[in-house]
C-alpha cells in the first residue's frame, strides 16, 4: 500500500472511531459525576414523591413521570400527523406539490425551539386555558403540542424516505390487479415500509424526550406525580427542564449537583433504550418480500 | 542557493519593522492610559438585574473607561459564579448562605456584603379578581395548598393557580422563609407540589396578567400596572398595607428585604468606586425611579 493511501485510511479510521470515543467519554463523565448520588441519597429518598432540592427532598419519580407524560402525549399527537403527512407527500401529492411540501417540512424542523416556546406562552397557553376551561394553560398537553410540532418534521422526513424505498413495481403490480390507491397504501406500501416508519417514530420519541427549552417555557414546571388522566392537563416538570433550570445554581460537588447528573444518566439510558429498540427493529432478519425493501 | 540571500534580507527587514511597530504601541499606551478599559463583571439576582443594568449604563456614561457587563440568572447563580471566579461582583436578593461562605473561603477570599437597595415583595393577582386584601397567613395557606379555591378567602368560585420563581431565585427563598413559614425557624412547610415554578419574573407577570385564577409574587420593581397588587397584613383583620417606598421605609409593609452586592474580598480600584457611586444619592434616584426603595446612607 502506498504511504499516502495508508495515511488517508488511518485518518478516516480515526474520524470514524472518534464518535465512539466521545460517547464513551461522555458516559464516563456522567457516571463519575452522577454515581455519588447513590451513596449520598438512599433509594427510599430517591423514590419519594417530592422534588424540592433546596430542602434536601430528592424524589425523582415526579420528574420521570413528567417526562413520560409529555413524551407519550406528544407522540399520540405527532404520529397521525407525521405519518399522514409522509404518506401524502410520498404517495398522494402530485409532483409539483411534493416539491413545495418537502422543503416546507424541513423549514419547520429549522425553527428554534425557544421561538416555539414563546409562541406557546403567548398564544397556545391562553387558548388551552379558555378552550378547555382549565385552571391554567401551562400544562403537559401544551408542552406535548409544541413537542409534536418539533418532532413531526423528523418523523415526516424519515417516514417519507422509508415509503420512497418501497419499489415501484409493488405499486404497479397492485394497480394491475385492480387495487385502489387506499388499498395500495394500507395493504402494500405501509407494511413494506414498516421498519423505516418505526425508526421514524423512535427518532421522534427521542427528539421529544430530549427537548428542553420549549418544554420548560410552557409546562409550568410543577413537580407533580402522575395521578390519572388529569395529569395530562396539569402542570408537570420534566427531567430536561429540571437539569436546565437548576444546573446554574448548584455548588459543584454537592448532593444536588450529583443528582442532576444522575438524572442525566437516566435520560441517557432512556435514549439508549430508544436507539437500541429502533436499531434492533431494523436489523431483525427479514422474511419474504421485506428483504427487497430498506 | 543564489536566491537565499535576498530572502534572508527581506525577513530581517520585516522583523525590524514589526519590532518598531510594537515599540510604537507600548509608547502610545504609556502616553494615553485612558485607552485601557477596566471591566467589571456583574451577575446574579434577576430581581436586581434591571436596576443593576440601569446603574451600569449611567456609570459607564460618567466613566467611559469602565465597562460593566450585567447578567441575571438568580442569586444562587451569582454566588456560584463569584465563588468560581468568573465575575467580580455578585448581585443577590438574599444574604449569602454559610455553605457559600465556606466555598468562597476554600477559593481563597472572603465575600464582602453591600446593601444596595431595598425591595418589597408584592403579591399579585389578575385585575379581574375581586380580592383586595389578604393576611400573610392566608397567603401562606394558599401556597401550602391548604386553601385551594378563591371562595375560601372571599373571592369567586375559581381554583387557585399558584405561581412562583424557580428554586435558584433569592425571591423564592425569601418568600419561603418569610411568608410560607411566617418567619418561624422550626416550621418545615414548603410550597405545595402543584405550585408552578416559572423561569423568570416576566413569566409570572405574563401568566397573572392573562389568567384570572393565578396568584403570584414578585419584586415591587417588576410589577406592571396591568396586574393587581394585593394589600397585605401581618395579622388577620389588622391594617392591610399596599407596598410602596413609604410603607417599606416606615416598616409597615410586612414583606420587604434588602438587595445586596457581594465582592471577592474588600473591593479595590474600579469596583470600590463603582460601589461607592451606587450608594450615592444620584444612583439611588435611579433606584427609586425603577420602583425599588432607595437605601438611605447615614
Amino acid at each position: 500500500m502506498r504511504k499516502s493511501e495508508k495515511l488517508i485510511t488511518n485518518t478516516i479510521r480515526i474520524a470514524g472511531s472518534s464518535s465512539i470515543l466521545f460517547l464513551l467519554l461522555i458516559f464516563v463523565f456522567l457516571l463519575k459525576e452522577g454515581f455519588p448520588t447513590l451513596q449520598e441519597i438512599s433509594f427510599v429518598e430517591l423514590l419519594s414523591r417530592r422534588w424540592y432540592p433546596i430542602e434536601g427532598l430528592f424524589g425523582i419519580l415526579p420528574l420521570i413521570s413528567g417526562s413520560l407524560i409529555v413524551t407519550i402525549s406528544s407522540m399520540i399527537i405527532a404520529l397521525p400527523f407525521g405519518i399522514g403527512t409522509a404518506i401524502y407527500i410520498g404517495e398522494i401529492a402530485p409532483q409539483g406539490l411534493k416539491e413545495i411540501f418537502k422543503p416546507l417540512v424541513e423549514v419547520l424542523a429549522g425553527i428554534p425551539s425557544v421561538v416555539l416556546g414563546f409562541i406557546g406562552i403567548l398564544v397556545l397557553s391562553p387558548m388551552m386555558r379558555t378552550g378547555l376551561n382549565l385552571p391554567t394553560g401551562l400544562t403537559a398537553l401544551t408542552g406535548a403540542i409544541l413537542l409534536a410540532l418539533i418532532s413531526i418534521p423528523t418523523i415526516v422526513s424519515i417516514a417519507e424516505d422509508a415509503l420512497y424505498a418501497v419499489p415501484k413495481s409493488y405499486r404497479e403490480a397492485a394497480y394491475a390487479v385492480g387495487a385502489t390507491q387506499w388499498q395500495i397504501i394500507w395493504h402494500i406500501v405501509l407494511p413494506a415500509a414498516r421498519v423505516g416508519i418505526l425508526n421514524a417514530v423512535m427518532l421522534g420519541v427521542g427528539r421529544s424526550l430530549g427537548e428542553t427549552m420549549a418544554v420548560m417555557m410552557v409546562t409550568g414546571n410543577a413537580p407533580t406525580l402522575f395521578s390519572g388522566l388529569d395529569s395530562f392537563i396539569s402542570p408537570v416538570r420534566t427531567m430536561t427542564a429540571t437539569i436546565a433550570s437548576e444546573m446554574g445554581e448548584v455548588a459543584s460537588g454537592s448532593a444536588h449537583y450529583h443528582i442532576l447528573f444522575f438524572i442525566g444518566i437516566i435520560l441517557f439510558f432512556f435514549s439508549l433504550l430508544i436507539n437500541v429498540t429502533s436499531s434492533s427493529l431494523s436489523t431483525r432478519p427479514k422474511r419474504g418480500k421485506d428483504q427487497v425493501v430498506s | 542557493m543564489k536566491h537565499k540571500a535576498p530572502i534572508l534580507f527581506l525577513l530581517l527587514f520585516c522583523a525590524i519593522l514589526s519590532a518598531c511597530q510594537s515599540l510604537d504601541q507600548t509608547d502610545s499606551e504609556q502616553i494615553n492610559p485612558d485607552s485601557q478599559k477596566t471591566y467589571i463583571e456583574n451577575k446574579g439576582s434577576d430581581t436586581l438585574v434591571n436596576l443593576a443594568l440601569a446603574w451600569a449604563e449611567e456609570y459607564q456614561q460618567l466613566n467611559p473607561v469602565v465597562q460593566i457587563s450585567v447578567t441575571g440568572g438568580g442569586s444562587g447563580t451569582g454566588f456560584t459564579s463569584l465563588i468560581n471566579g468568573t465575575i467580580t461582583i455578585a448581585n443577590a436578593s438574599r444574604q449569602i448562605k454559610p455553605e457559600e461562605i465556606d466555598a468562597a473561603r476554600e477559593n481563597g477570599f472572603e465575600p464582602i456584603e453591600f446593601i444596595v437597595a431595598n425591595d418589597a415583595i408584592a403579591v399579585i393577582v389578575n385585575p379581574e379578581n375581586p380580592i383586595e386584601n389578604l393576611s400573610l397567613e392566608q397567603v401562606s395557606k394558599i401556597y401550602k395548598g391548604e386553601i385551594k379555591n378563591w371562595q375560601e378567602v372571599g373571592g369567586e368560585d375559581r381554583p387557585i393557580v399558584k405561581l412562583s420563581r424557580e428554586t435558584n431565585s433569592g425571591t423564592h427563598v425569601y418568600f419561603l422563609e418569610t411568608v410560607i413559614r411566617l418567619g418561624s425557624k422550626d416550621d418545615n412547610s414548603i410550597f405545595s407540589a402543584d405550585t408552578l415554578l416559572l423561569p423568570s419574573s416576566e413569566g409570572i407577570i405574563a401568566e397573572v396578567r392573562d389568567n384570572p385564577n393565578a396568584i403570584g409574587y414578585d419584586g415591587l420593581g417588576y410589577v406592571t400596572p396591568d396586574v393587581k397588587t394585593i394589600a397585605l397584613s401581618q395579622e388577620a383583620h389588622s391594617n392591610y398595607i399596599i407596598p410602596s417606598a413609604e410603607t417599606v421605609l416606615s416598616g409597615e409593609y410586612p414583606i420587604s428585604r434588602h438587595l445586596y452586592m457581594y465582592t471577592r474580598g474588600e473591593p479595590k480600584g474600579a469596583e470600590l468606586a463603582y460601589l461607592e457611586w451606587i450608594l450615592s444619592s444620584d444612583a439611588q434616584e435611579i433606584t427609586a425611579y425603577l420602583g425599588f426603595v432607595p437605601v438611605i446612607r447615614e
